[in-house]
């Protein structure tokens, strides 16, 4: 399958257009609304579901196999935040907070962007490495600290609460609770174990995502109203910033030998900016930080583009770095 | 029937500060409180995150002084950088004793 039927594919598969639908509810004023409840229980199935397979794939993975893209990610989860911040401050003209705020969200990985890529690279007849997971959960926090960290000795100050605490608040936050649980519970039960479960968790996943997908379109045809007063460079960042982070995420899986479904992957999850973790940590850590912002800008932009155009975007330039070859 | 003059502390805010909320209406001497989750529009519009939830009202029945030490902190902890509104009113309630 070349790139552009990738695209194609991408464009009309369900979750996509669900996503679409959502937008569109919102804009023609629709009263179609999922309750909030629901919206909390499907991000937690979703985290839960991913930590389970990639759990119980990951305890079948000799170590060898696994440490390059360990590395890797780690080296990931601390850079893309420190170029952010740099972009973001000297081309930007950014402030301290504001340029931290934007580069915790940058660095950090949005779980949903993560499914949609894997999914659409299986659909697409590639094979991502089964441990991905792990790899999410591992990109997850470092950024959020770094980003953090930054702030604090560039003012001196943290003016909310310390980093300690967001800390705290980060590492027991629902959502890596949710995923690294799921991922000890898989790792426990061996991929064995958990069938029994399967039937719940993993069969119904792409119809899961698809719903959260229809939520996720609301939500962010609302954000994009918050960033209505936001300088323009940060529309441009939005788009920018994320092909650069996920070329860079697919070159280094690509050298820590990565398939090329996995090297797309991490592409995606490199390119993605977090909207569960990043701003709940965000907002305690730097409350001067203008949520219209950083929300804005990973929700309203960069998620929608990444669904969109820089999935199969990332697959393409995979596909070329591995000799055109799935 | 013996009623008691208390004030009853209204405090609206975002979902993300629930826990700190409380443990600082414990610590500054509230009983008790009641949270339930609302929603709303002021002037400050954007939420930190869907995924937190909306907003929250706690309200607690304490005495005159416990209800200024509320407010005075979370005008001073709060005010400035989170979406928090919060009040007070004069109320009568039923066996009084419980919540001073």
């Amino acid at each position: 399958m070349n790139s552009w039927h990738l695209v194609l594919s991408n464009l009309a598969s369900p979750m996509v257009l669900a996503f679409v639908m959502g937008l569109i509810a919102t804009w023609v004023r629709s009263d179609l609304r999922l309750p909030q409840e629901l919206y909390t229980t499907l991000s937690f199935y979703l985290l839960f579901s991913i930590g389970l397979k990639g759990g119980a794939e990951l305890v079948h993975t000799p170590f060898l196999e696994v440490w390059k893209p360990i590395l890797v990610t780690l080296g990931l989860g601390i850079g893309i935040p420190l170029l952010a911040y740099l972009a973001l401050r000297r081309l930007g003209r950014l402030g301290v907070t504001d340029a931290a705020a934007i580069a915790a969200h940058y660095g950090s990985v949005s779980v949903v962007t993560f499914s949609a890529a894997q999914t659409v690279l299986v659909t697409g007849g590639f094979k991502p490495e089964g441990f991905l997971p792990a790899l999410v959960a591992l990109l997850e926090a470092p950024a959020i600290l770094v980003a953090l960290g930054l702030a604090r000795l560039r003012t001196g100050r943290a003016n909310g609460e310390g980093v300690q605490e967001a800390l705290r608040d980060l590492l027991t936050g629902k959502s890596i609770f949710a995923l690294v649980g799921g991922l000890l519970i898989g790792a426990l039960s061996g991929p064995e174990g958990i069938k029994p479960v399967a039937a719940f968790f993993l069969d119904p996943f792409k119809g899961a995502l698809t719903l959260f997908l229809l939520e996720l379109g609301m939500v962010t045809a609302r954000r994009l109203r918050d960033l209505a007063q936001a300088p323009r460079f940060l529309w441009v960042y939005a788009i920018v910033g994320p092909v650069f982070h996920g070329s860079l995420g697919v070159m280094l899986g690509t050298l820590a030998g990565l398939s090329v479904g996995g090297s797309a992957v991490l592409g995606a999850m490199a390119a993605s900016a977090s909207y569960i973790a990043a701003p709940a940590a965000v907002r305690v850590a730097l409350p001067d930080a203008n949520p219209g912002y950083y929300l804005g800008m990973a929700l309203g932009i960069t998620f929608p583009f990444n669904l969109t155009l820089g999935i199969p975007l990332y697959a393409a330039l995979s596909l070329q770095l591995h000799g055109g070859h799935g | 029937m013996n009623l008691t003059v208390l004030k009853r502390v209204t405090i609206i805010s975002e979902a993300l500060l629930e826990e700190r909320l409380l443990a600082d209406l414990k610590r500054l001497g509230a009983r008790g409180y009641t949270l339930t989750e609302a929603r709303g529009e002021g002037s400050r519009g954007v939420r930190a995150s869907e995924w937190e939830g909306n907003n929250i009202k706690i309200e607690t029945l304490v005495s005159a002084t416990v209800a200024t030490a509320i407010l005075e902190f979370l005008a001073e902890r709060y005010f400035p950088s989170y979406a928090v509104v919060a009040y007070q009113e004069e109320v009568e309630v039923v066996r009084g004793e419980k919540y001073i």
